[in-house]
């Protein structure tokens, strides 16, 4: 750290921090449906990340729409996109739901596998259809560029634009589930499906809704994720493993919890990152996140119930 | 469940089968080129094997069973680089006596951890050791807090993560993503001929028809009855008196085990070890195989591992576009409409019809090895 004035050294830290501010708002854009569909459902969703990917496709689908047919409107094509996402990919959701996960919900081992099969299947589709290259978005004008904070430190306005996204949507999702009817519903069957089920709610059409909605969630995760990085056919089994960790490290049925591991696991590699290597940086937060696991598998944050 | 006879008249038919086809149909039909391939699916079957006790019989889904096959392939991929990079070999280097990765990373001296790799005898017990260590580790720490199911499906997942990143990210000492290459000799002896091709091939063979075996023959003693209990009813086990996680941390180093076997075959029969069979994917991969041979029959899954890398190789040789809607579809399929896999459909329409001519024959048959007969049907 030599060579470093204390002005300096304090922006990088600034700057560091910031970083991982906007990689604790992917992780929770990412974990938010994944908490949902696993922490709410039980159902392990091993082709979450390509449900995100169908969302930044869609984001990539529409700039490009825009840009040929309604150049005056291109400012604001990403909030239509998001929306676009959300709709194909809880779209998609509700059929998989339908054609595949409602026959396993005994079997979660095997949902495991029959969604990495559905990952495959989802990549290779991709693949087919967009190239197996790459893509990005362009950013509308007012995204692009920074502000400057003071002379040394320079905040990303895509970023900022990320975090605020994060925001709204954690809170939609806190009101969806603990302020809504259908949220109440949600976590009667969760808690208990049979006395559910007794009382009058139609269990399997919550099903298939929560897991449209976490889908829906993962799409626009990936439209979120387009204005940070490019996409291609494989990006999503990229996050897979870091989602369903911070998942898991939060204690898989809180909210609260979630939010929680993201940011201590964000912030911890986004930190490390500055001082060692990035493949060491990550190698030491999954490892903390596993030995932490081993010491407490319940997570961080548990949720009291009556089994 | 008689005496001392683990394997009965038909586990035998179905064992001498399968060497008959593996030991000698295969070679006679294909020339080493292919039958190096085979013999390369075939190390994956370890694997597999271990996958039917593990996940088939205990009910413990491990998605990190490339680390083990990985740490295995790498003991060995270690020992045959150090041979390979003698000071004489690697004179032209600016640290003659050390693997040309490390040279060309700046390392200018063997890094501790390779010293013991010198001697072969280290070697093989390392194969067997690091990786149950590894596990016994991971074992030890779940299970006796009584992680299961999905949660350890997910941790071993994050595992086999975590190493490939490892492996990758310190390209000074493990050779990075293309691993350790350019493996010559074991011992002297020129482990790229076809002489020495074929010769690895049937010893590769023969080790698995013993793994069989000796899996046939945990599953028969009462350990393997208890495994499948533990699966059944966990806690029913539990309060009669067993103490259900060292089972758990039993079978998860067996598996552990083979599958290292089997790495370290790989790594002599292909010649290198690189992180592409660590990571996530190949894991999954691997419990494909033995789900798509039926997770609960060790022949099963011998059969369903050849047959899925059979028409990988056919696929991505013709159609590669094909080869990931194809495995996807396997995946989705076999999970829903046939969970007990091959062995499975054998089960239900083939073997009626073998039962019937084995009646013709004198003596009395059992249930069988290719066909292990689920839990809750009393024997």
């Amino acid at each position: 750290m030599l060579g470093y004035s204390f002005g300096e050294l304090g922006s990088i830290f600034a700057m560091q921090a910031f970083a991982g501010l906007i990689l604790f708002s992917v992780f929770v854009l990412m974990a938010l449906g994944l908490a949902i569909i696993f922490g709410q459902m039980g159902v392990i969703n091993m082709a979450h990340g390509e449900f995100m990917i169908l969302g930044a496709y869609m984001t990539y689908l529409c700039s490009h729409l825009f840009s040929a047919y309604l150049p005056g409107l291109y400012s604001i094509y990403f909030f239509v996109a998001m929306i676009v996402a959300f709709i194909a990919s809880g779209a998609l959701g509700l059929l998989v739901e339908w054609g595949l996960i409602r026959h396993l919900y005994r079997r979660p081992l095997d949902t495991l596998l029959a969604t990495w099969g559905l990952s495959l299947f989802l990549q290779q589709a991709y693949r087919s259809t967009f190239g197996a290259r790459e893509v990005g978005v362009e950013l509308p004008n007012w995204m692009m560029g920074s502000t400057n904070l003071s002379d040394t430190i320079q905040i990303p306005i895509n970023g900022i634009f990320v975090m605020v996204l994060t925001l709204l949507i954690t809170l939609a999702v806190y009101l969806l589930i603990y302020r809504s009817r259908w949220g109440c519903q949600v976590r009667a069957v969760v808690q208990n499906r049979t006395m559910a089920g007794a009382v009058g709610i139609n269990t399997e059409k919550v099903d298939r809704y929560t897991f449209g909605i976490g889908c829906g969630i993962a799409g626009i995760a990936g439209s979120a994720f387009t204005m940070i990085g490019s996409t291609g056919p494989t990006a999503g089994q990229l996050y897979i493993v870091d989602t369903f960790l911070v998942v898991v490290f939060g204690g898989a049925q809180s909210l609260l919890g979630t939010i929680a591991s993201a940011f201590t696991i964000s912030q911890a590699q986004s930190t490390m990152e500055f001082f060692l290597s990035g493949s060491m940086a990550k190698v030491l937060a999954l490892l903390a996140v596993v030995g932490i696991l081993m010491l407490r598998p319940q997570g961080l944050f548990v949720l009291k119930v009556r089994r | 469940m008689t005496g001392t006879a683990f394997l009965n008249r038909k586990d035998l038919i179905g064992l001498l089968l399968l060497g008959l086809l593996i030991v000698v149909v295969l070679p006679l039909a294909f020339d080493i080129f292919r039958l190096n391939l085979i013999g390369k699916y075939l190390t994956y079957a370890f694997v597999a094997l271990g996958l039917v006790l593990c996940w088939g019989d205990a009910g413990i889904l491990s998605l990190g069973q490339g680390v083990f096959f990985g740490l295995g392939g790498y003991c060995m991929a270690m020992f045959l680089k150090l041979e390979a990079s003698s000071p004489e070999a690697t004179k032209i280097q600016s640290t003659p006596g050390i693997p040309d990765f490390m040279d060309w990373n700046q390392i200018t001296a063997l890094p501790l951890f390779w010293r013991p790799f010198h001697s072969l005898t280290f070697t093989l017990v390392a194969i067997i050791a690091v990786p149950v260590l590894v596990t016994f580790i991971i074992g030890l720490a779940m299970f006796k807090r009584r992680v299961g199911g999905v949660y350890f499906a997910i941790i071993t997942q994050a595992i086999a993560a975590i190493l490939t990143i490892l492996i990758v990210g310190q390209q000074g000492f493990t050779g990075g993503i293309n691993g350790i290459t350019d493996l010559r000799t074991l011992k002297g002896w020129d482990i790229r001929t076809d002489h020495a091709k074929y010769v690895l091939y049937f010893i590769n063979a023969s080790l698995l028809l013993g793994s069989i075996v000796l899996c046939q023959y945990v599953r028969h003693t009462k350990l393997g009855r208890i495994l499948v209990a533990m699966r059944e009813r966990e806690d029913r086990v539990r309060f009669s008196g067993y103490d259900v996680a060292n089972f758990k941390i039993f079978v998860f180093c067996f598996a552990a085990a083979l599958a290292a076997v089997g790495g370290a075959m790989f790594t002599l029969q292909v010649g290198f070890m690189s992180p592409s069979f660590v990571g996530i994917v190949p894991s999954v991969e691997l419990v494909i195989y033995c789900a798509v041979g039926g997770r609960l029959s060790l022949l099963g899954a011998v059969y369903g591992t050849l047959l899925v890398n059979a028409a990988k190789t056919m696929f991505s040789e013709d159609f590669p576009q094909l080869w990931l809607f194809a495995m996807g579809a396997l995946f989705i399929g076999v999970v829903l409409a046939f969970p007990d896999g091959l062995a499975g459909i054998y089960q239900s329409y083939v073997e009626p019809h073998v039962e019937r001519l084995l009646a013709l024959l004198p003596g009395r048959s059992g249930p069988g090895m290719a066909a292990a007969a689920p839990a809750s049907r009393p024997e």
